[in-house]
């Protein structure tokens, strides 16, 4: 595969009071229209990520938004797979160019969820996991992932200095992103001083509620080509599923789509976990950072912990992860977040990521994960 | 909406209130809740009701709960094997976070789960609780 993006467009991620859903979605997509230099003419497709607009504000149809947005009148739909929906919205534009449907098209994410109460949202966020299996029983997502941090904690001893690493180093990178929704470096002493939310994750273990959108603009090989000669290209996407409950899996301690989709997608790509210059990955909370690390094979099962206490994983470092902050300090705006990773490793292969430039970079990856892990897609970029 | 809708919670008495579950007819796999295919490629199945006996694999305490769930607050929810095999979502009642470690020994118990205020239906399931 080799699918160029030739333009990004991000809003600030934070709790916008004076942004609505439809400001954040056509702020973003004129944005990355802007950068591309093409006209809204020029796009042939839109597909929008979206998880939670029907039961945070009332709106469904984002696909036909998106097009009246740019005053044109092409096929445009929004895709929903949870947390996941952004990755899954740019992977339907890459398909649609493969299949020769179409040579440029957007892909959008946007989630608007500053307007209701944390418990509505809570409510709503649930509808990623299994509603009969674990909504009934009053599970949350924090609940879930401290499911698995515990179980984790259990098998490979990780401790609590280790899992506070995780965030420490996403707030540091997020001091250095002027779109972060925090901007402020903190202590070990304060993730594990911070309020507890579901035992043992605290506050600042947690990705927050975000309002934000994120827009890219996809083209096939020899149009990108045309029209910048910075594109960067998609040449690995894949996708892999597993149950929607993760009482139902064999493992609490993995995230076996991730394995899946991260093996099919470095092979599709020609790379291998240690060709990877840096990666983009869903640390909704922090234990999820260590599953996704392991998951992409870029540190063994059981070591991740280790890994990021000793900071391999700051933009200085061995293996650059999450160097905009991550959804933890960037913010987690769901149906963005996948769009958001592309943009990030996007400008970082193009060496425009500002204080936070990793040296050598390549070779980028993404990983977003729905749910528990029950959709994961990987994506790999190569300058 | 739909968490106050007793029918939906009605059909899933049996599953609920009975822990019944379904076993394979071909490979003899058990299944809770019940499911369409097994991973044999069967689909025929009898049910199967489990003994509600278990070992906690994991655990945790929430403090902010979803909406139906909020006045309760805060509550010990975990993740339990079945003697049998299969792994349940699950409040555990009458005990506290400190009370709780991985590879205690649980039991099912019948609980009320929410109600849908003044008008609405109480919901109930199953809970387990630590053997001591």
């Amino acid at each position: 595969m080799k699918i160029g993006v030739i333009g990004t467009g991000i809003t600030k991620f934070g709790e916008l009071w004076d942004k609505s859903l439809r400001d954040l979605l056509a702020e973003a997509q004129l944005k990355s229209i802007e950068d591309s230099k093409i006209s809204p003419k020029d796009i042939e497709m839109i597909f929008t990520g979206n998880m939670c607009a029907d039961a945070l504000s009332g709106q469904l149809h984002i696909g036909a938004m998106a097009s009246e947005n740019l005053r044109i009148n092409v096929p445009s739909t929004r895709i929903e797979s949870a947390c996941a929906s952004g990755a899954v919205a740019l992977r339907q534009g890459l398909q649609a160019i493969e299949s020769g449907a179409a040579k440029i098209v957007q892909v959008n994410g946007v989630e608007k969820m500053t307007d209701v109460s944390t418990e509505q949202v809570t409510t709503a966020l649930m509808g990623a996991g299994d509603e009969e299996v674990e909504g009934f029983q009053g599970a949350t997502f924090p609940a879930l992932y401290a499911l698995m941090a515990r179980a984790y904690m259990h098998e490979f001893g990780l401790t609590r200095e280790q899992l506070s690493a995780v965030s420490v180093k996403s707030h540091k990178h997020g001091s250095m992103n002027p779109i972060a929704q925090f901007q402020k470096e903190i202590t070990v002493d304060d993730v594990a001083n911070s309020a507890m939310v579901s035992d043992p994750l605290t506050l600042l273990d947690c990705s927050p509620i975000t309002d934000g959108a994120a827009s890219i603009i996809l083209a096939s090989e020899s149009v990108a080509k045309k029209l910048n000669p910075e594109a960067v290209w998609i040449a690995g996407s894949q996708q892999a599923t597993d149950t929607l409950a993760l009482s139902a899996r064999d493992s609490l301690t993995e995230i076996k789509a991730t394995r899946i989709a991260a093996d099919s997608a470095f092979k599709q790509a020609g790379i291998s976990a240690k060709d990877v210059h840096l990666a983009e990955v869903h640390d909704c909370f922090s234990i999820a950072e260590l599953l996704a690390i392991e998951g992409l094979g870029l540190a063994k099962k059981g070591e991740a912990g280790k890994h990021a206490a000793a900071g391999y994983h700051y933009f200085d470092s061995k293996i650059p992860i999450n160097t905009c902050g991550g959804l933890k300090s960037c913010g987690h705006p769901i149906g963005a977040t996948g769009v958001k990773q592309a943009v990030e490793v996007v400008h970082q292969l193009q060496q425009k990521a500002g204080k936070r430039q990793v040296k050598k970079a390549e070779v980028g990856v993404t990983q977003n994960v729905g749910g528990t892990g029950a959709t994961v897609v990987v994506n790999v970029f190569k300058r | 909406m739909f968490r106050t809708s007793p029918i939906l919670r009605w059909r899933k008495y049996d599953e609920r209130y009975n822990l019944v579950g379904v076993k394979c007819e071909k490979c003899g796999k058990l299944y809770y809740p019940k499911v369409a295919l097994c991973s044999c490629g069967s689909s025929k199945f009898t049910n199967h009701k489990f003994k509600g006996e278990g070992t906690l694999l994991s655990f945790t305490e929430v403090s902010s709960g979803p909406e139906a769930f909020a006045e309760h607050s805060p509550y010990c929810l975990g993740i339990v094997q079945l003697d049998e095999g299969p792994k349940i979502t699950a409040q555990l009642a009458d005990c506290k976070i400190e009370d709780l470690k991985i590879g205690l020994k649980v039991q099912a118990s019948f609980r009320k789960f929410y109600d849908s205020g003044e008008k609405g239906s109480i919901h109930y399931g199953t809970k387990f609780t630590p053997k001591y």
